[in-house]
């Protein structure tokens, strides 16, 4: 029997609330933290979430009956209390996989975190986890190489890798810059790093930096023995331009590329990750912009969520925080979302944020990378929380040594390995940090000096966006 | 600047030439080299013997020696493989290898003997 049109609006929730639905494997799934205005029923503005996310409008219209709109509609199935604040509270939504474009985070944003974000219905709405079923992580390219494949390419294993920003971020010409990453590679770092915004200026043209860069990289190599690299960043105004950046660093040999995949964009970031997958580079990703998205506890966008975006547009390392440093991280939050960069299957953990199982698949892992503010006295933290699969990068704890870049990358190689070796032998890092880092310096006097520079130096803030328990 | 300590490494001074993890620490000692296999041994990981000519140390493929000693879990047996390939090569690089094979990956590489370096 076909239904007839009846013009008007009708409550969201005659429609798009299924607490009876049961998720199918193949569904996206969706929660979101709702903030209502007062007076509006959670169930109706669960609805409105789900309806305004999928195939809904504020009124009927009779284009609805062209089509099975019960099989195309988000549902939301669930709605549940956020532990400690009543202002709001989880809503969980399925999507039908037929909605979304294959392979396209684009696509998937674009209606997730689209028009529904402005509803007037809303104080604020926060998009706190996706689960993507399989069937579509199977339609994404993914990493370029993936962590396994990085460390052949690379030839590190058994320990974490390290890098460091080149500081002053701006002003310095090609060659002195080019000078400051050699320091730092032949004093023992497997990278050094263009900072976010160094793209192309006139006192420093991406290409002279590009051709000064890899001389001394291939210094380093010679000097060492061990294989080195340095983010390019590719970062440019149009996509066309980024491509013309990363192929010349592929002319010139370079093994590692970088890119700023939210400002740069997810639609020229898959594109990229693509290119690098099929030329062999490696694609370290910058996460500048994240912040705005993903700060407030109420509004916006998880990390997580940007985290899983990554894992399917691709790149092989992301910044995820440092937990120690100077930039905001929950110490349980980050280690949930250094998971989501690198198993192949993460389960469903409240504790840590989770909201989903989540299953990659075949999919390659991304290397967390912890950055920004951090020094040798928080190595022994870090090698714990991040493990091996990681890279750690010191910028101004590397460049910010009394005797310069080598000195400094030096102390920060022997702390680390210092540290992977203490942990191989069972000792406990954290509680045995001091000993383990004064008896290593006793064979490193760079070690010594930088121990002695940054010894008062803590970072203790209390942390702004923090996982929804026991807050009260 | 009389504080400050210079760097030394260079290209002429083979001595600068690193070795990958736990190359810039000190020559491990045998009691510390015994802790690293029982590490790799309680990672589960599978122990492998390689070793190559100074001058080929560069190549991603280093001689094997025998095959990787699956399953072997025994640390004296796998010390005495690692003494019996640097009693037939005594001038070649030698290191010992943890392979994970969840992770298709090597859960531990470390160069324990060290030819004279190029």
């Amino acid at each position: 029997m076909a239904k007839t049109y009846d013009s008007g609006v009708k409550d969201y929730r005659e429609t798009y609330w299924m607490p009876d639905y049961t998720p199918k494997d193949t569904d996206i799934l969706a929660c979101f933290k709702i903030t209502p205005q007062a007076g509006v029923p959670r169930e109706e503005i669960a609805a409105a979430v789900a309806a305004e996310s999928s195939t809904g409008t504020w009124t009927t219209v009779w284009t609805d009956l062209l089509t099975d709109l019960d099989y195309y509609k988000g549902r939301a199935y669930h709605i549940e209390d956020v532990p400690g604040d009543d202002t709001c509270f989880y809503a969980f939504i399925a999507y039908p996989i037929d909605l979304f474009e294959e392979g396209s985070v684009v696509n998937i944003m674009t209606s997730l975190v689209g028009n529904v974000f402005g509803f007037k219905a809303l104080r604020a709405l926060r998009l706190e986890d996706i689960r993507f079923p399989i069937a579509y992580v199977m339609t994404c390219n993914g990493p370029p190489q993936g962590i396994q494949l990085e460390r052949d390419i690379l030839n590190k294993y058994g320990r974490p890798m390290l890098g460091c920003t080149i500081k002053p971020k701006l002003g310095l010409s090609a060659k002195n810059y080019g000078r400051a990453c050699y320091e730092g590679l032949r004093g023992g770092l497997d990278f050094t790093k263009d900072d976010e915004n160094v793209n192309s200026r006139p006192f420093m043209r991406w290409r002279a930096r590009f051709d000064f860069v890899m001389e001394a990289i291939h210094k380093a190599e010679a000097e060492t023995g061990e294989r080195k690299g340095h983010y390019l960043n590719v970062t440019a105004p149009t996509a066309d331009e980024m491509m013309k950046r990363a192929e010349y660093a592929k002319e010139i040999g370079a093994p590692i590329i970088m890119h700023d995949y939210i400002t740069g964009g997810w639609a020229a970031n898959t594109q990229l990750a693509q290119w690098c997958q099929d030329n062999g580079l490696l694609l370290h990703i910058h996460r500048a912009m994240h912040a705005v998205l993903d700060r407030d506890p109420h509004h916006g966008i998880h990390f997580r969520v940007l985290t899983k975006i990554l894992r399917l547009s691709g790149g092989d390392h992301l910044h995820s925080g440092t937990v120690v440093g100077k930039l905001e991280g929950d110490r349980e939050a980050t280690l949930g979302w250094i998971d989501l960069m690198r198993d192949s299957y993460i389960k469903e953990d409240r504790s840590r944020g989770i909201f989903f199982d989540q299953d990659w698949g075949a999919m390659p892992g991304v290397f967390p990378v912890a950055s920004g503010g951090i020094h040798v006295w928080h190595m022994p933290a870090l090698v714990n929380i991040f493990g091996d699969d990681s890279v750690l990068q010191f910028g101004g704890g590397t460049l910010g040594h009394p005797w310069g870049n080598a000195a400094g990358a030096a102390a920060n190689r022997v702390a680390v390995e210092a540290c992977v070796q203490a942990r191989n032998e069972g000792r406990e890092l954290e509680k045995e940090a001091k000993d383990i880092l004064t008896t290593a310096a006793k064979h490193s006097p760079e070690l010594g000096a930088a121990m002695e520079t940054w010894k008062e130096i803590k970072f203790e803030f209390d942390t702004v966006d923090k996982l929804d328990v026991a807050h009260k | 600047m009389s504080d400050v300590q210079d760097y030394a490494s260079s290209l002429s001074d083979t001595s600068s030439r690193k070795f990958e993890t736990f190359s810039y620490l000190p020559e491990m000692t045998a009691e510390q080299i015994r802790k690293q296999v029982e590490y790799l041994v309680k990672k589960g990981f599978n122990p492998a013997v390689e070793h190559t000519e100074p001058e080929n140390a560069s190549s991603n493929f280093w001689y094997m020696w025998k095959l990787p000693l699956f399953g072997e879990t025994d640390v004296d047996v796998i010390l005495a493989e690692v003494e019996a390939c640097h009693k037939a090569h005594p001038k070649n690089h030698l290191r010992l290898i943890g392979y994970d094979n969840y992770a298709q990956s090597q859960g531990a590489n470390m160069v324990l003997y060290r030819g004279k370096t190029v």
